[in-house]
């Protein structure tokens, strides 16, 4: 095991965000967080990342295990003059690992020198990914997008998320809203509504009437994908 | 040339580069009103060393120094919009100023007057910017990176309340010093202008920081050069310069 949350709460300015919430994810597992807009999925990820003041426990094996974290979006960075390679500088990232990172998710070389401002959104994640991967993290935390990336380049990246998990023996922790990442990539999936509505392997524990409590009306939208 | 105009643009090239240089870390918060309002912070410390006949650099410091630790503390420990707040200092510390400063000193502490600098305002210029200068390379990584995702910074470890700190006071610091070249209704232009018209033109962050810099010390001696040949006020053609630098670097970012 890797990770272990019991009993989970956060309130936030009075009001319960997240509740009642245990679950466990084991090494090189993808575990999805499944769950419409405004369930949580964002802030529980930031709660296992301790950024934010929680009731429970949440614990890593081991308690100093690296973790690489891939926020949602950086809305303030496309303003600045700040190029990739200097993003990575941030982080005191070796040119060397800036290298192998950015070839693992599929940016060559010409976009070291490119100002972020200029990358397009699908490539701009990529840029984030490369950055959560370096320094050889055991645990990659992984919020995706809500809006702005197109279909077509969000299945790529979850493919190329799983072939650098399996190449790096990576855990992945992995936010998504949509249903046909869980079906196609999740060990576990943890189904979030505030409280966990389901928890478990993809096809035991996602039934229609799951889902339909999870997504509401929503979930019609879902099925076409199918 | 004059040994005053000397001193002048020795204090404009270190005053005029070290807040161009902080000013591109300011911008990247999207904190261009601090600078203008913690030149106001200013006012009535200068205020009182006028009445008590001492440097008032020294007064500006002082209540820099206490402005900007309640700017610290606001934002550390309550979740109120810090452009507001600042706001509100902002005008207090003015409405004071206006109270306690002398007519004649007034003007001078509003917008400064480079041309009367002493030998004393030059060693101290340089001194502080070096020392400014010198903190700024060592957090801007942290800072940075805070002030593009505090979740990104955190998760790294970084503790943004240290950095911001520090951040804060190497702000007074500068603005203590610059507002003997542009006032303290001016020093807003040394840290903001100069930045943003780097980052119209710059292509990467060193390059944007180096721009700044060079702006801010351009802006400066032009001033100064132009106010000794017409006999006017530096500090609102320092200001007047640099704005027009930026008016071009609006052109050239469209193209």
């Amino acid at each position: 095991m890797i990770l272990e949350v019991k009993n989970l709460k956060v309130v936030l300015g009075n009001k319960i965000i997240l509740e009642n919430l245990s679950f466990s994810v084991a090494e090189r597992e993808i575990f999805v967080i499944l769950g419409p807009n405004g369930a949580g999925k964002t802030v529980l990820l930031r709660a296992l990342l301790k950024l934010l003041p929680y009731e429970g426990s949440v614990q890593w094996f081991p308690p100093d295990i690296r973790i690489g974290y891939v926020p949602q979006r950086i809305p303030l960075i496309e303003d600045l003059p700040l190029t990739v390679a200097e993003f990575f500088q941030l982080k005191d990232v070796s040119e060397e690992e800036m290298l192998k990172n950015l070839k693992a998710v599929g940016l060559s070389e010409k976009f070291f020198h490119q100002p972020i401002g200029k990358l397009s959104s699908g490539q701009f994640q990529r840029v984030l990914i490369a950055y959560g991967i370096s320094h050889s993290p055991k645990v990659l935390l992984f919020d995706e997008p809500t809006a702005g990336i197109d279909l077509e380049g969000e299945e790529t990246v979850y493919k190329m998320l799983e072939k650098i998990a399996k190449e790096r023996k990576l855990t992945i922790l992995l936010v998504t809203h949509d249903l046909n990442v869980v079906y196609q990539y999740a060990t576990n999936v943890l189904c979030l509504n505030k409280k966990a509505v389901c928890y478990g392997p993809p096809k035991k524990v996602l039934t229609k009437e799951k889902l339909d409590k999870l997504f509401g009306n929503e979930v019609k939208i879902y099925h076409y994908y199918h | 040339m004059e040994l005053q105009t000397l001193f002048s643009l020795i204090v404009a090239f270190f005053v005029g580069g070290a807040s161009a240089y902080l000013g591109s870390l300011m911008l990247t918060k999207r904190m261009a009103l601090v600078g203008d309002a913690l030149g106001h912070v200013a006012l009535p410390g200068m205020g009182l060393a006028l009445l008590f006949n001492i440097n008032v650099f020294w007064g500006a410091l002082i209540f820099l120094l206490l402005g900007i630790f309640l700017i610290w503390l606001i934002e550390m420990r309550t979740a109120l919009p810090l452009e507001t707040l600042v706001g509100i200092i902002f005008v207090v510390s003015l409405a004071i100023g206006f109270l306690i400063i002398p007519e004649p000193e007034l003007i001078e502490s509003l917008i400064g007057d480079i041309s009367k600098v002493k030998i004393l305002d030059v060693f101290l210029a340089i001194s502080l910017s070096l020392i400014a200068l010198y903190f700024i390379q060592k957090i801007y990584p942290n800072l940075l990176l805070a002030n593009i995702s505090k979740d990104l910074a955190r998760s790294q470890n970084i503790s943004i309340e240290k950095t911001n700190l520090i951040y804060l006071l190497t702000i007074a610091a500068i603005v203590a010093t610059g507002i003997k070249i542009a006032g303290s209704l001016l020093i807003g232009t040394l840290l903001i202008v100069p930045a943003a018209t780097a980052k119209n033109l710059a292509q990467s962050f060193k390059g944007y920081m180096k721009l700044s810099a060079f702006f801010g010390i351009l802006g400066s001696f032009l001033g100064i050069i132009f106010s000794s040949l017409f006999n006017i006020n530096p500090g609102p053609l320092i200001v007047l310069i640099s704005s027009l630098f930026f008016l071009f670097s609006l052109f050239k970012k469209r193209i």
